[in-house]
C-alpha cells in the first residue's frame, strides 16, 4: 500500500472541492472541455460512482441504515474502488484525471458528523495526493440559496437530518453546511488547498483555474493520444 | 459489568458505559470448525439460561449483501475489500453487538477484526492502517483462537467437509499458486503466521482445534465459564446443552459428542462456514 503523498505517476490529478452549491462541478466541466480540446487524454471520476458499492449505498440511504461511522466507512469503500479502478490506472498511463470531490469531502462531512479527525484521515491514507486540489469557497448563505433554488427537496443525509440538529430540513442543512465549511477552512493549510473565490463570475474563476492547471501540463502528456490516433 | 474499551478511537456518539454482557470471539483460519463451535456454544449457553446473540462476517444488514455480490465477480480490489469488511463490522458492532451487550447478552462472534487484519496484511496492506481503521472495535472479553498447526491439515478438513476450495479462501486473487490446492496451502500458511503473530498482541487464548470436536467443545465451555464466572456457572452446567439428567461425567461426554451432528445438519451453519471468504 502506497501512502498519501508517495505515489509517483506520470499522469496528473486535479480535484475540485467545496460545499454544495459552490459552483465546483460547473468549473470542472469547463476544465474538462478545455483539456480535451487541447488534446490531452482526460478521465472523469465522480463521488459515489463505484459499481460495487452503489446498490448498498442507495439502499442504506433509502432505508436510513447509516450511522456516522458506517456512512464514513462505506464512502471510503466506494472511494477505494474508485481509486483502484478509475484513478490509479489512468494516472499510471500518463492521463489527466479530474475528480469531482475527493477525500477532503469525506474529511469535512464525516468530521461534521462527529467522526474523529485523525481516524478519518488515516482511513484515506491510501489516496493519491492530487496535483492540485481546488477549493471553491462561497459564503454559506450564497451556497444555501443556490442549493435551495435548484433542489427544493433536500435529501435526508444531505440535509444532515440523521444528526438531530433540527427538525427543520433547511435549518438542519444550514447547520450542517456551516460545520462543513469550517472543516474546509481548517484544511486549507493542512493540505495546501488552492482557494478559488466562488462568488466571482464563472469565467473569471475558470481563467484562474486554467492558469494554474497549465503550469502542470507538458506537451509530453499529449503523446499518448497522438500515438493512438 | 465490563468497562467499554476500544482498540483506538471510540465510536463517535457511542455512550461509553459499562455493559452487562460479554463479547466472546471465536477466531481461526478457514476450516478450523469455528461455526460448529459457535453453534454448540450457543446451545449450551442458552440451556444454562444465557441470552445469546451470534454474529459473523458479512452478516450485517448494511453491507452483507453488497460484499457477497462483489465477491462473486472476483473484481473486488484489495483496499475496497478491506474497507467493505470494516463497514460490515461497524454496522454489526453498532446495531447488533453493542445493543445486545448493553442488554446483558452473551455475544458470540464468528471471527472479528483479527481475521480481517490477517487477510489485509497478507495482501500487502499497511498493518498500521488496518489497525487504525479497526480502532473503532470494542476490545472483547475473550478471544479464542482455534488453531490448526499446518495448512495441509486445514486443506484436508476443507475437503472432508465436502465443500471443496473456495476462490477467496484459497487466496486465488493473490496469484500464489497455479491451482486451488497450491494456492490454498500458500495462502493459509501466510494467514497462520499472521495469527501466530497476533496471539500475543491481542491476548488470544489458543485452543488446539486438531482434536475431536467434543474435546475442543468442552475446553471452550470451561474457558468461557471462567469468562462469565462472576455470574457463577455451576459445574453441572458445563455438561448441559445436551440437557442431561445426570452429573456423571462419562455419560455427559457421550451425550455431548452427539450434539455437533445434530446441530450442524439442523442449522446448515457448518456448510455455510466453508464459504466464508475474505
Amino acid at each position: 500500500m502506497i501512502s498519501y503523498g508517495y505515489h509517483r505517476y506520470p499522469g496528473r490529478l486535479f480535484v475540485v472541492e467545496g460545499t454544495d452549491g459552490s459552483g465546483k462541478s460547473t468549473q470542472l466541466q469547463l476544465l474538462y472541455q478545455w483539456l480535451k480540446a487541447e488534446g490531452y487524454p482526460v478521465f472523469f471520476s465522480e463521488w459515489n460512482s463505484s459499481p460495487l458499492v452503489k446498490d448498498t449505498t442507495r439502499r442504506a440511504k433509502k432505508r436510513r441504515l447509516f450511522t456516522p461511522t458506517t456512512f464514513s466507512l462505506l464512502h471510503a469503500t466506494d472511494f477505494a474502488d474508485r481509486t483502484e479502478r478509475d484513478i490509479i490506472p489512468p494516472l499510471k498511463a500518463g492521463a489527466i484525471v479530474l475528480a469531482d470531490r475527493y477525500i477532503y469531502t469525506a474529511f469535512a462531512r464525516d468530521v461534521a458528523r462527529g467522526c474523529d479527525r485523525a481516524w478519518v484521515r488515516e482511513l484515506y491514507k491510501f489516496a493519491v495526493k492530487p496535483t492540485v486540489a481546488f477549493f471553491f469557497r462561497a459564503p454559506l448563505d450564497i451556497a444555501v440559496d443556490r442549493i435551495a433554488s435548484a433542489r427544493p427537496n433536500l435529501k435526508f443525509y444531505e440535509a444532515g437530518m440523521d444528526m438531530d440538529w433540527s427538525d427543520d430540513e433547511e435549518e438542519s442543512f444550514k447547520i450542517f453546511q456551516g460545520k462543513i465549511l469550517q472543516e474546509y477552512d481548517h484544511m486549507v493549510n493542512e493540505f495546501g488547498l488552492t482557494v478559488v473565490d466562488g462568488t466571482q463570475p464563472i469565467r473569471t474563476q475558470q481563467r484562474q483555474m486554467r492558469e494554474i492547471v497549465s503550469r502542470y501540463l507538458k506537451e509530453k502528456l499529449k503523446e499518448k493520444v497522438a500515438a493512438s490516433k | 459489568m465490563t468497562e467499554m474499551r476500544f482498540y483506538g478511537t471510540a465510536l463517535p456518539n457511542a455512550e461509553i458505559e459499562p455493559y452487562a454482557g460479554k463479547l466472546i470471539v471465536i477466531e481461526g483460519t478457514d476450516g478450523v470448525g469455528r461455526s460448529t463451535h459457535v453453534a454448540l456454544l450457543r446451545t449450551w449457553l442458552e440451556s444454562i439460561g444465557y441470552a445469546v446473540l451470534d454474529t459473523g462476517m458479512t452478516r450485517s444488514i448494511l453491507a452483507g449483501r453488497g460484499i457477497k455480490n462483489a465477491r462473486t465477480g472476483h473484481t473486488l480490489g484489495r483496499l475496497t475489500m478491506q474497507l467493505y469488511y470494516a463497514t460490515d463490522l461497524a454496522d454489526r458492532l453498532e446495531n447488533q453487538m453493542l445493543p445486545a451487550l448493553r442488554a446483558g447478552f452473551i455475544v458470540l462472534t464468528d471471527r472479528y477484526i483479527y481475521s480481517a487484519i490477517a487477510r489485509a496484511v497478507v495482501r500487502g496492506a499497511d498493518p498500521d492502517w488496518v489497525r487504525a481503521m479497526y480502532g473503532i472495535a470494542l476490545v472483547p472479553d475473550a478471544v479464542f483462537y482455534l488453531r490448526i498447526k499446518t495448512a495441509e491439515e486445514l486443506a484436508a478438513r476443507v475437503l472432508a467437509s465436502g465443500s471443496g476450495f473456495d476462490y477467496w479462501e484459497s487466496g486465488m486473487d493473490m496469484g500464489l499458486g497455479n491451482d486451488y490446492y497450491d494456492s490454498f496451502i500458500a495462502y493459509q500458511k501466510l494467514l497462520l503466521k499472521e495469527f501466530d503473530r497476533m496471539t500475543g498482541e491481542y491476548g488470544f487464548q489458543v485452543i488446539d482445534a486438531g482434536r475431536p470436536v467434543r474435546r475442543v467443545a468442552s475446553e471452550l465451555r470451561r474457558a468461557i465459564s471462567k469468562v462469565i464466572e462472576s455470574d457463577k456457572i455451576v459445574e453441572s452446567d458445563l455438561h448441559a446443552g445436551a440437557v442431561l439428567g445426570t452429573k456423571e461425567k462419562d455419560a455427559a461426554t457421550v451425550k455431548i459428542e452427539e450434539i455437533p451432528k445434530v446441530k450442524t445438519s439442523e442449522t446448515g451453519i457448518a456448510k455455510e462456514s466453508s464459504k466464508t471468504a475474505p
